[in-house]
């Protein structure tokens, strides 16, 4: 009989609809910005450099080696190596980035800098609401913004930051036995084998 | 399937004329291929898919790819008489190859499920107006790819029945994807802080815009 | 089969399903009208330069490159690691199976063994793919035939389920990014694999209503049997291929006929239409989803456990020897291939992206001749199309 199709189709909706008020399979969406979303651990969204202890500047990971910049493959990394050394929060003499900077708006979130990074220094952040008032605006991330503590890596990703932590200790007590390296020489001259994330 | 040679054999057999070789694979995907002139093209093509026993009725991609002029070093040791005492000298020739644009089909049988069969055909030159047959007349698929490759290489397929640029506008005049290609320097600004695009850059560096207190709020962290 | 070669004129009197009335010629000149490139039925910015007499189509021209941005240019400039994130670009709805045919490619081209886990779970993703990727084809075909929002919504609230998958999974929706050379990325966890597991559970419940929802409604067949029928040798000879191909009743799947992956390693059936009409392409995607459950069933199975990486692979300075390949898998929307030349350089020599739904649109004209302007759109909608890869 014509019609019956479009009845059995109007009775999908209304299971549907009705299903909607009792079913959480039936209605998925939140009422964002007051309901949320957990983030996934993986979730990833824009790099920022990682720091250990409190102290932005001397416990920076990063030695600006500029590997990310160059496998990064929309070229937004832009990296200004230091001329002189300074001692990390170890007290050992280290290269650090004059110039750290993100474009952002370049940006498109592969993780690849994440990947090839021999030092665990530049991870992925899950910061999303990044709206400013102008067009410009924050679109250039540089050094301070981007430098975030490994305690704030541990609250986003638990689970990874714990990995890395440990991977690193690892690395640094293996490196103990070993004479100490003649000052002024990069640490890590042999990176670690590609980074397993 | 039969193997590359045969397949060679049966063509020259049944397309008299046609010059066919076997262009080898080095790597591991042992993918060799067949180079066909361009005269007997379409013969070959028409053999390739009518036949009965290798019915490559698909023709799935088609490529154009751009060789540049290349000089080849060869380094032969040749004895040579240095200071009367006899020598084994290196000696370097160069052989100038020409360069060429390259068209390359991967044919597969829906009927026997077997494939492929890669042919590439050759343009003489580089020049503006190079010229091959076009295979749409036999494979209906390539009438937009070889569309493609005359847009993106410049390539001209005789035979083609509409052949116009299809990915870039009409108006275009250059070739992008040749290798020698140069974007024209027309980009509007934007702030990357990369290359020629850096002094600009550095302008919005500092002072910092005016703060305005919409910095203040920020994400709620979870 | 002597393979019907089409000229690009239209044929002399095409059979229309309209009363005689309404055909009959006046004897003004063809109308030329501009559909698109912004028109929400075009899957983006497409245009479609179309001949009228009346409704009728008489003539029907693709105008693409609006979204051109030369993707494989960027490939000759990237290293083979950096073109992994642009393949998610290319067809943005299946950015997984983007990737696996890139990884598939590469590893071809550099003689690259892939361990046994992390083929399952390509397979398993690329299966997933597949449901989202043709759950949100049915919603937006209908949306084209005007039954706006409910089926899309449907839809798409099944689609969120599998993309949340894929977030938690490889950190991002859309843009996966997942597959490497050699592997994939990161491994899942039991956790992951328990909520897969439920969401292919209740995908077959979704499916039910859906086709309640739509395979016996009689406005949906109205619209689309002997709509935009495609003859198998014309399909064959323009190198039509997915499930657009199989709706003719060519039996051509290259999961099936290549075995990439570990496809040989499971059981699953490749549903055939008859007519190669719009219904036709429209069930074939309802029943390859549920060909997709069932593998997915047994992977989930099968998987075992074990390092998703080889450990070989270098991710830096990633170098094949010299040579080229072709590598092709059955995407959702049909044969998608990279075909690579490398020159033992750490950036490819060439890099070619074979977009199937491109190449699906080359028998868009001979579909729509003599069809209704409004008829185009349902064609266009059923040949499944993602501007990011047909114009690339």
């Amino acid at each position: 009989m014509i019609g019956t199709g479009i009845l059995k189709g109007m009775a999908v909706t209304a299971r549907n609809f009705v299903g909607s008020y009792f079913e959480k399979d039936r209605l998925i969406t939140v009422q964002y910005p007051e309901e949320r979303t957990p983030l996934a651990e993986n979730y990833r969204n824009f790099p920022f450099l990682i720091y250990d202890t409190d102290d932005a500047e001397a416990g920076l990971r990063c030695v600006a080696c500029k590997i990310c910049e160059k496998e990064c493959p929309p070229q937004c990394i832009y990296i200004i190596k230091s001329e002189d050394k300074k001692p990390d929060y170890m007290g050992k003499p280290q290269f650090y980035p004059a110039v750290f900077d993100i474009d952002i708006s370049v940006c498109m979130s592969c993780q690849i800098c994440v990947e090839v990074c021999p030092f665990e220094a530049i991870k992925m952040d899950k910061v999303f609401e990044l709206s400013r008032r102008e067009r410009f605006d924050a679109l250039l991330q540089r050094k301070r913004e981007l430098s975030k503590s490994n305690t704030y890596y541990h609250s986003i990703c638990p689970t990874e930051a714990a990995e890395v932590d440990a991977k690193l200790a690892e690395a640094a007590a293996k490196k103990k036995p070993t004479p100490p390296p003649a000052a002024g020489s990069a640490p890590a001259a042999e990176p670690t084998p590609a980074p397993v994330i | 399937m039969e193997s590359l040679e045969q397949i060679k054999a049966r063509a020259e057999a049944a397309v008299p004329g046609a010059k066919i070789d076997i262009v080898a694979n080095p790597g591991p995907s042992q993918q060799s291929s067949l180079l066909i002139d361009n005269e007997h093209a379409v013969a070959v093509a028409k053999l390739l898919r009518d036949d009965p026993a290798l019915r490559f009725d698909f023709c799935s991609n088609v490529t154009g790819v751009d060789w540049l002029d290349r000089t080849v070093k060869k380094t032969v040791k040749v004895k040579k008489v240095v200071d009367g005492v006899e020598k084994d000298v290196d000696e370097t020739t160069e052989e100038k190859l020409p360069g060429y644009l390259e068209a390359v089909y991967h044919f597969y049988s829906m009927t026997h499920k077997h494939g492929p069969v890669i042919i590439r055909m050759r343009t003489a030159d580089r020049a503006d107006g190079a010229r091959l047959s076009s295979l749409t007349p036999i494979y209906r698929s390539a009438e937009f790819q070889e569309r493609e490759i005359f847009d993106l290489y410049g390539v001209r397929f005789d035979g083609h029945p509409d052949l116009r640029r299809i990915l870039m506008w009409d108006e275009f005049v250059d070739y992008p994807m040749r290798k020698d290609y140069r974007e024209p320097d027309d980009y509007e600004y934007e702030p990357t802080p990369h290359d020629d695009v850096l002094e600009k850059a550095k302008q919005h560096y500092s002072p910092r815009p005016q703060l305005d207190g919409a910095e203040n709020i920020t994400a709620q962290q979870q | 089969m002597s393979a019907t070669i089409q000229t690009l004129e239209p044929a002399a009197e095409q059979p229309t399903r309209l009363p005689p009335q309404m055909t009959s010629r006046l004897d003004g000149e063809l109308l030329e009208v501009s559909m698109g490139p912004q028109h929400p039925s075009t899957h983006g910015v497409f245009r479609m330069n179309v001949a009228l007499e009346g409704e009728i189509v008489r003539k029907l021209k693709p105008v693409f490159g609006y979204l051109h941005r030369n993707h494989e240019k960027i490939g000759e400039n990237t290293s083979y690691l950096g073109s992994m994130p642009y393949t998610d670009r290319l067809d943005y709805f299946c950015s997984m199976t983007n990737n696996w045919a890139y990884a598939l490619s590469v590893e071809k081209l550099a003689g690259i063994e892939v361990p046994e886990r992390a083929e399952y779970l390509r397979v398993i993703l690329a299966e997933l793919t597949r449901l989202q990727n043709h759950a949100s084809l049915l919603g937006f075909l209908l949306s084209d035939m005007g039954a706006w929002g409910t089926p899309l919504m449907y839809a798409f609230r099944e689609r969120e389920k599998i993309l949340d998958l894929f977030e938690s999974l490889s950190g991002s929706r859309m843009m996966c990014d997942y597959m490497r050379f050699g592997g994939c990325r990161v491994d899942a966890g039991v956790d992951w694999m328990k909520l897969a597991k439920k969401i292919v559970d209740f995908f077959p419940r979704f499916l039910d209503e859906f086709e309640n929802l739509i395979v016996e409604n009689e406005i949906l067949i109205a619209r689309t049997q002997e709509v935009g029928k495609l003859s198998a040798e014309l399909a064959i000879n323009a190198g039509i291929t997915g499930p657009m191909l199989r709706a003719c009743g060519v039996n051509y799947d290259i999961r099936k006929v290549d075995g990439y992956g570990f496809y040989p390693r499971f059981k699953f059936r490749v549903p055939l239409g008859e007519h190669g009409d719009t219904y036709d392409r429209l069930m074939m995607r309802v029943l390859e989803m549920r060909e997709s459950i069932g593998i997915l069933k047994q992977a989930f199975e099968q998987i075992p456990a074990g390092p998703v990486m080889n450990p070989k692979v270098k991710i830096r300075a990633f170098r094949p020897p010299v040579g080229e390949a072709y590598g092709r898998i059955e995407g959702p929307k049909g044969e998608l291939g990279f075909y690579l030349i490398s020159d033992g350089g750490t950036n490819p020599y060439r890099y070619r992206v074979r977009p199937p739904s491109f190449i699906n649109l080359t028998v868009l004209e001979d579909l729509c001749l003599g069809h209704t302007v409004a008829d185009v759109m349902v064609i266009l909608g059923s040949v499944d199309i993602v501007m990011g890869e047909v114009d690339r």
